[in-house]
């Protein structure tokens, strides 16, 4: 590590008396958490943002307003504060935000903590502080502010060999104007971003004293499960109680009612078993009797839902982006390759199940919870309870993972509307039949391709229409087909130089609450577009990785306001000036991850590698798998490579590991994992039949190659996910000539070699 | 009923078949061992029971008369086991919420098996999953705080 130890940072808070208030969270829970002000000595701070406070102890408070879930960024954003501002990092202390507007977007989905302003933001304040302390010294001396340096947490004027701490400035400082346009630092003259910084929650994490939603604990608190509805939109017809009530330790039973279809964040509500332990409420729960209403998707089955996607997807739908004449380009072509590919519904299944203790009194509704949005979970929570949200306080605990799960506020609302009901705290605990059965799956899609080659190979057409319900199905009625915004990741943005193109969305109603997961609509898309470009490929006789570099064609910037979208196409939020398609950017992964994982070099029988590059969330990633196919139809994955352009890479170190934890979900999607209905419920229940990777089917090696091409920073959670499945799929045709079109490869493989 | 948990003498005359996680986690206010999936299939809740790795949700408090428990809070006095180096070394969690289990089942492994193949890295930590996918860097941690590492 390049800074100064984990240690030597808890040791100077040990001796301003923080570190005490840390332990005491640990024995009590999360409750004294917003005691911290406390702590600072006689004089106010200085803050000059809402992001961070300096008190007159030096001690420098950096508030994260972002959702920490494994992707580093409390620690990434104290490394820009800290940077800009000239700390030292022994004092900096943490504290995660609670949700409120002040913070402007809190809501940690989107791979979009530091590409969508934070960086920028934390940047600016941090360097309006150092100035401010700056001028402060220099008028305690009385010489030029041009004269002196703030380093490592103190202000020095070097000529006179002089030097005053910051604790020491705060006074002067804060009756200072916080300068609007402060000097940046020039990035040669970084200390922290860019570098590799220990995380600061991790000695909490190996010592097991982090504490997550499931963790959070109140005096007098009681603990709730709840059987929610098997069918989405059925409600509690009859509930008997009577044995559930028997069990030693339950208090109540409460019926919970249903939100009607579209339910968006609210709760499915159901039957909840309020108890003193949670081994009370599991038992309690297991011995209610309940029967359900009736519910409009009380059929639903996926194996018929696939049929009615795949006739929806053979007929023309709604032409979203159109290029050419692709009717006439295919009825034309030299050769003809129509190909369908079908992914299914997955669940978040983050290791912690989520989790709300919520406290309701006279005086409003406090919460703490494993929420990626702590702002949505105060606005649904105040409209649940009808009380202004100015009286919801939505604290934010360690998330134990969360993929989009947490962003859906829903089970803080439970907790809301039980501790109003019982008039003590109450924290709902999810289990993990809850999550997998009752949450929000990521969509399912079929797709059905064409594409023309002409007689040198070369691709002139490209039909591309996909049916799979919409996350706005969820939200509101009548949302029959993907959304412009869904089509956006990956379709309307794909990048080839092909002349006739067009893209269609057809229509797939939702009968389940739909939810954007882990890199959402682009988990099938680029499934679906790096497969079809390897068939082509081998059906024009190609290397697939020349073949692409080929259909990308010359660098460029692809002007999306000339590729015949229907709408102005989103890109992620941001603008397409500062982040242009650029099909450079493409090639450069391309080549790179095919250069180091040895493209082309001779494998024995049964073993294949497989391509694919996608760009999301304006970070640009390929990917290259080994797949090795047993005589038992076994994937062995000996070595996978990723590589990934997201721009300026500001703490390398998380993104190398986001990049892998990303192949190994990438996997566990490609592989393992499936949500099916039948009677319109799901039929999977816990991590024996909805299956993730485990150790053993991981990859031997794992490399990850950082193409940071030092633009303004992409995303980096969700981006290196979408591109493993295909490479999967065309390293499985590459070591077995087997096509995957249907994930997962489940059993698929048993007799392929 | 008496057992031993993290050094500490206990008594215990609750219902006998309550999964010991939840006197661990609602009783002692042990929270480093979590609760992921309540049927041993994702080790999360993994555990020592006199020395042997164990998944705290299957296992009811009427086994454990005169067991010596340890928990991911027991496992050094300072954070400072193998294990846990090996691991801040690696900067293997992500959000962490399984590692408490994943580095109970390692410790447990290096106690019974000094020097670890793959193979029996594999074997042993399969039981413990990791949605984050930080597997590539536990093997490396493990093999970092094995006999051979050292």
């Amino acid at each position: 590590m390049t800074t100064p130890s984990d240690l030597e940072r808890r040791e100077f808070l040990r001796q301003l008396g923080v570190a005490g208030l840390v332990l005491a969270v640990d024995a009590t829970g999360v409750h004294r958490l917003e005691a911290m002000p406390a702590f600072f000595a006689a004089g106010d701070p200085l803050q000059p943002s809402v992001h961070l406070s300096i008190g007159e102890d030096g001690l420098v408070t950096v508030i994260c307003h972002r959702s920490e879930m494994g992707q580093g960024i409390r620690t990434a954003l104290c490394m820009v504060m800290a940077d800009e501002l000239e700390a030292d990092w022994t004092t900096i202390h943490l504290e995660q935000a609670i949700g409120d507007p002040k913070y402007g977007d809190q809501n940690t989905d989107g791979s979009s903590s530091i590409r969508s302003g934070s960086y920028m933001r934390f940047r600016m304040a941090g360097a309006a502080a150092r100035q401010m302390l700056e001028h402060s010294a220099a008028a305690e001396w009385g010489v030029p502010a041009s004269t002196v340096t703030a380093r490592n947490g103190a202000v020095v004027h070097a000529a006179t060999n002089r030097s005053l701490p910051f604790g020491k400035l705060v006074a002067r400082a804060r009756t200072l104007p916080v300068p609007a346009a402060p000097t940046l630092k020039d990035a040669s003259q970084f200390r922290f971003i860019g570098k590799d910084v220990a995380g600061l929650d991790l000695h909490d994490i190996l010592t097991g004293r982090a504490i997550y939603g499931q963790d959070a604990k109140m005096a007098g608190m009681k603990i709730a499960v709840i059987l929610h509805p098997p069918v989405y939109g059925a409600s509690v017809a009859s509930v008997d109680s009577a044995a559930a009530l028997r069990v030693t330790g339950v208090e109540r039973v409460i019926t919970l009612a249903t939100t009607p279809i579209p339910s968006g964040f609210q709760p499915l509500g159901g039957v909840a078993v309020i108890a003193s332990s949670t081994w009370a409420a599991l038992q309690g729960r297991r011995a209610l009797q309940v029967t359900w209403t009736a519910s409009p998707n009380d059929a639903h089955d996926s194996t018929a839902y696939r049929a009615q996607l795949e006739a929806s997807a053979r007929a023309p739908g709604r032409i979203a982006r159109q290029q050419g004449d692709v009717t006439a380009a295919l009825a034309s072509a030299a050769n003809k390759v129509t190909a369908e590919y079908y992914a299914p519904h997955l669940a978040h299944a983050p290791m912690e199940p989520p989790a709300a203790l919520a406290s309701v009194t006279a005086d409003g509704c406090e919460c703490w919870a494993c929420t990626q949005n702590p702002q949505a979970a105060r606005d649904e929570v105040a409209a649940a309870l009808k009380i202004p949200k100015e009286k919801v306080i939505c604290h934010v605990t360690l998330l134990g993972g969360a993929f989009g799960r947490k962003s859906k506020p829903d089970y803080v609302v439970e907790a809301a509307l039980l501790s109003r009901e019982m008039r003590t705290p109450v924290k709902v605990v999810w289990s993990r039949e809850d999550d997998i059965q009752n949450g929000y799956p990521h969509t399912v899609a079929f797709q059905h391709l064409e594409g023309a080659l002409d007689a040198n190979g070369k691709v002139t057409a490209w039909l591309h229409r996909v049916a799979s319900p919409s996350i706005s199905s969820t939200f509101a009625p009548d949302q029959t087909d993907l959304s412009d915004g869904e089509l956006a990741l990956g379709i309307l943005d794909q990048p080839y130089a092909i002349p006739n193109y067009q893209a269609e969305s057809c229509k797939a109603e939702g009968h389940s609450r739909i939810g954007w997961y882990r890199s959402v609509s682009n988990v099938p898309h680029a499934f679906a577009i790096s497969s079809f470009i390897d068939e082509l490929a081998h059906a024009a006789g190609r290397d697939p990785r020349d073949f692409i570099l080929a259909l990308l064609g010359p660098d460029r910037i692809v002007d999306m306001t000339k590729v015949g979208a229907v709408k102005p196409v989103d890109n992620y939020g941001d603008n397409w000036e500062t982040h242009p398609l650029d099909t450079a950017r493409y090639r450069k992964v391309l080549e790179l991850v095919t250069k180091e994982a040895g493209w082309g070099k001779r494998l024995p029988q049964g073993e294949g590698l497989g391509v694919a590059v996608h760009r999301s969330f304006l970070t640009y990633v390929a990917v290259v798998v080994h797949a090795k196919v047993t005589a038992q139809g076994e994937i062995v994955i000996p070595r996978v490579d990723i590589a990934m352009d997201c721009g300026f890479a500001v703490h390398p170190e998380r993104v190398r590991s986001q990049a892998e934890g990303a192949v190994i979900m990438g996997l566990s999607n490609a592989i393992t994992s499936e949500l099916s209905f039948r009677n319109g419920r799901v039929v999977q229940s816990n991590y024996h039949d909805y299956q993730v990777l485990r150790m053993s089917a991981a990859p031997r090696e794992l490399h990850v190659h950082l193409a940071a091409s030092g633009g303004p920073p992409g995303g980096v959670g969700e981006p290196g996910v979408p591109p493993v499945a295909p490479a999967l799929a065309n390293a499985i045709f590459a070591a077995t000539g087997k096509r995957i079109r249907t994930l997962p490869v489940g059993r698929q493989l048993a007799g392929a070699q | 009923m008496r057992l031993t948990v993290n050094g500490t003498p206990r008594t215990y005359d609750g219902d006998p078949a309550q999964p010991l996680l939840w006197y661990l986690r609602d009783e002692l206010g042990l929270t480093g061992t979590k609760f992921g999936c309540g049927i041993s299939a994702c080790g999360a809740c993994t555990v020592h029971v006199d020395g042997t790795a164990m998944q705290s949700c299957v296992t009811p408090m009427m086994a454990l008369a005169d067991k010596k428990v340890t928990t991911i809070e027991g496992l050094s006095a300072n954070g400072d086991h193998p294990v846990q180096q090996a691991w801040a070394e690696a900067n293997v969690p992500q959000c962490g919420y399984c590692q408490s289990g994943q580095m109970m089942a390692a410790a447990a492994l290096l106690q019974r098996t000094p020097r670890p193949t793959a193979a029996d890295i594999d074997s042993a930590m399969s039981a413990v999953l990791c949605r984050c996918g930080t597997y590539t860097r536990i093997r490396a941690a493990i093999l970092a705080a094995s006999a051979g590492g050292r």
